[in-house]
């Protein structure tokens, strides 16, 4: 409870009186940064926002069609659709299950590596870190070929300790496509986790835990009361930034579920944005599914930029 | 942030419409430099690679100053490539090679030069074979040289129906019991390897019940798969994807190209394959030990009307070098590079005298040349098409049906309603 207790003096600094000159400095110093953003950021959202409220195909962005303004019309075609609500219900749950999954992984892993001696340490982050490096489409290959139905290793191993494995196929039933899928997820996001928490645990001063054991607190009680609100600004931020991630999966989707599974039943929205507007080149429908998932992003990412806040007062 | 609404105003006032490229212009007419030329990529690309090099050097040596540049464009990755070349003209290639079903949503771009005058002018363009050449055409013009045929027939292997005692099914009913027999008697072989990607094979299905995908009227398409005939045909389809003939944890959502490889690799009893699969299936297992026949109708002796697929060779509007665009497409779309790409790859030719020629020697030709000869069919030729696909429509359908999610009416009913919204 340290930081909000802290928490007034950062929102509310002494004002210094400003000198003339200031403000003009300033923006020159932004300029760089403003114009790289602007150029970057600001120009093609404000395309996409722009797209979404039009009749916009092929056609049209080839310039051998009139521009047909339609207002909200995308956006109610994309709200009324049942399939719409069902991959966004998919999503939110895929992506809560693989950030819980990244956390308590890459958490429980940086415990141990706080714990142990530097070679078993080092070969860990290795492995993590290999995990990290890994290109996306090709780690979804990798995975796929473990849990092929008839040549995967996986299903021998099992069916080899007795297991009733044998041609047994991970990705078709719907939860066991999504299990897989976010098995990979997580197992190429959980490095970024450990190397956060390892920073934030190895962060805790010596004096303090120290003065804890003095005073007779037990590891639990250490681990409770006076790592964990330590860490916590860290894990928040490793939290928020997770979930943006995990929200945004495309391709371990797009791989492993040959484009969506049997019947569209593991899409998430990005996948289904791209098999419904941009594979169809309905760029006007794609940009409204965009711009919602940039709405939904955006108050994440509100929450992350509170998160990031609080840790500045706790350093 | 103060800055914001100010930027937001200007960027507003700047121009209130999305960006749109220039409408492609008329192109130019050099005699010399580099025609470039875009050909799909293959499973197996080094005979086509062979075929189309020989032609390039026959066309270098009759054109002094003139390179030809082929870039090999990937099926799958096709929609982006050429979105690239419909939006940036002048970086569009000269000459391209693209599938009949997306001739008409590749002709409302303006992209594509209407080839109507050139192909009647041409020699050997009488030669074509009239429905194929009907599938190059969009509202009346056409965009394209037909440089083959797509057509799908049934492959089964000779090894295990002399073994079991069967004979090539004559109905789609016996084509189901067979496949069953065979996975009852062999049941590391799928009976048939069709999957629920597979919307080509499936259509022969529909078509065969007496189905249609969509009627048009007065310009209007709308949907009919929610017809009784579709909606059997679907079914029957739909019914091969179970534990007892293709299990649907494996085949649901194979695709055409993963089907056939399934056969190749001698994993499957029969499967439905096009003339430009024979190259995949000769390099796989089952070489020397299969056969082919049309897929048959419903009743003993007639055949299941095919999708009537293929390539086309089109130019594009844009094009620097348009005669020499046209001079090389009708080279490579002629009577000596169709041979050559027939022995090449096994593409069933588009001129009837070369098709004619090759059919009286080739033993592989007759099923595709005869279901071809018992009339085909085609997808609805509008651009809608190409959205109806790339958004898994049907296959969604036939999955919906095959893995019981839904029953055959309420999946077809949805599959209707997608089909009416793309048409518009």
């Amino acid at each position: 409870m340290v930081t909000l207790q802290e928490a007034p003096s950062v929102t509310a600094p002494a004002r210094r009186p400003r000198r003339k000159g200031d403000g003009r400095a300033a923006a020159l110093y932004l300029a760089p940064a403003g114009i790289l953003l602007a150029a970057l950021l600001a120009y093609p959202i404000y395309q996409l926002v722009l797209i979404s409220f039009y009749d916009y195909g092929q056609p049209q962005a080839a310039g051998n069609a009139p521009l047909v303004f339609l207002g909200f019309a995308n956006y109610a075609d994309l709200l009324s659709q049942a399939q719409f609500w069902t991959v966004l219900g998919k999503t939110v749950g895929f992506a809560a299950a693989c950030v819980a999954g990244s956390l308590v992984v890459g958490t429980g892993l940086a415990v141990l590596a706080s714990r142990v001696r530097s070679l078993p340490r080092m070969l860990l982050f290795l492995a993590a870190l290999g995990a990290w490096s890994t290109p996306a489409i090709a780690g979804s290959y990798v995975w796929l070929f473990l849990f092929d139905t008839d040549f995967g290793l996986v299903n021998e191993v099992l069916s080899g300790i007795g297991l009733p494995f044998e041609h047994h196929s991970w990705t078709f039933g719907t939860l066991g496509a999504f299990g897989l899928v976010a098995a990979e997820v997580i197992w190429c996001s959980f490095p970024f986790v450990l190397v956060t928490m390892y920073a934030g645990i190895k962060g805790v001063p010596d004096e303090v835990l120290e003065a804890a054991s003095l005073d007779g607190a037990s590891v639990w009680r250490t681990t409770w009361t006076i790592v964990l609100p330590m860490v916590r600004p860290l894990l928040m931020i490793a939290t928020v930034q997770s979930i943006i991630w995990d929200f945004k999966v495309f391709t371990q989707i797009y791989v492993m579920t040959n484009g969506g599974g049997v019947a569209g039943r593991n899409l998430v929205l990005n996948v289904y944005a791209y098999q419904q507007a941009f594979a169809g080149q309905e760029y006007g429908l794609g940009s409204a599914i965009g711009v919602v998932m940039t709405l939904l992003l955006l108050s994440v990412t509100g929450l992350y930029v509170r998160a990031q806040r609080r840790s500045a007062a706790w350093l | 942030m103060r800055l914001l609404p100010f930027v937001a105003g200007l960027a507003l006032l700047a121009g209130c419409a999305p960006t749109q490229s220039a409408p492609a212009g008329g192109g130019g007419d050099d005699k010399t430099g580099t025609v470039r030329v875009w050909l799909f990529d293959e499973a197996n690309r080094a005979p086509k690679d062979a075929a189309v090099k020989e032609a390039i050097t026959e066309f270098k040596a009759a054109h002094a100053g003139v390179e030809v540049d082929v870039q090999w464009v990937p099926v799958e990755g096709r929609a982006d490539k050429f979105s690239g070349a419909f939006n940036d003209p002048a970086n569009a290639p000269d000459v391209a090679e693209f599938g009949n079903t997306d001739v008409s949503s590749y002709a409302a771009t303006g992209a594509l030069a209407d080839l109507t005058g050139d192909l009647a002018a041409w020699p050997e363009g009488k030669d074509l074979i009239p429905t194929v050449l009907d599938t190059a055409k969009s509202g009346g013009q056409t965009y394209g040289l037909p440089w083959y045929t797509g057509i799908r027939a049934l492959y089964y292997r000779t090894d295990v129906f002399t073994e079991l005692g069967l004979k090539p099914p004559s109905t789609l009913s016996e084509l189901t019991d067979t496949a069953r027999r065979i996975r009852a008697a062999k049941p590391d072989l799928y009976g048939i390897s069709v999957g629920g990607k597979y919307t080509y094979a499936m259509l022969p299905f529909l078509w065969a019940n007496g189905g249609e995908l969509a009627q048009e009227q007065g310009g209007k398409w709308t949907s009919t798969v929610t017809g009784e005939q579709a909606k059997s045909g679907v079914t029957q389809y739909a019914n091969l994807l179970k534990d007892d003939i293709c299990p649907p944890a494996q085949c649901a959502n194979l695709t055409g190209t993963q089907s056939v490889t399934a056969f190749a690799g001698g994993k499957a009893g029969m499967t439905i394959g096009g003339d430009f699969n024979r190259k995949a299936v000769e390099q796989g297992a089952v070489k020397g030990k299969y056969a082919v026949v049309p897929i048959p109708g419903t009743t003993a002796g007639s055949i299941a009307p095919a999708f009537a697929g293929g390539n086309l060779l089109g130019v594009f509007k844009a094009s620097k070098h348009r005669s020499l665009a046209l001079e090389f497409v009708e080279l490579l779309g002629g009577a000596k590079y169709q041979e050559k790409m027939y022995t090449a790859m096994g593409n069933l030719p588009t001129l009837s005298s070369v098709q004619q020629k090759l059919a009286a020697n080739e033993e592989f030709l007759k099923p595709f040349v005869d279901t071809l000869k018992a009339g085909t069919k085609f997808v609805p030729a509008t651009p809608a098409w190409s959205k109806i696909d790339s958004q898994n429509v049907l296959p969604t359908a036939v999955q919906q049906i095959a893995t019981g999610g839904k029953d055959p009416s309420a999946a077809l009913a949805d599959a209707a309603a997608a089909m009416d919204k793309a048409f518009g």
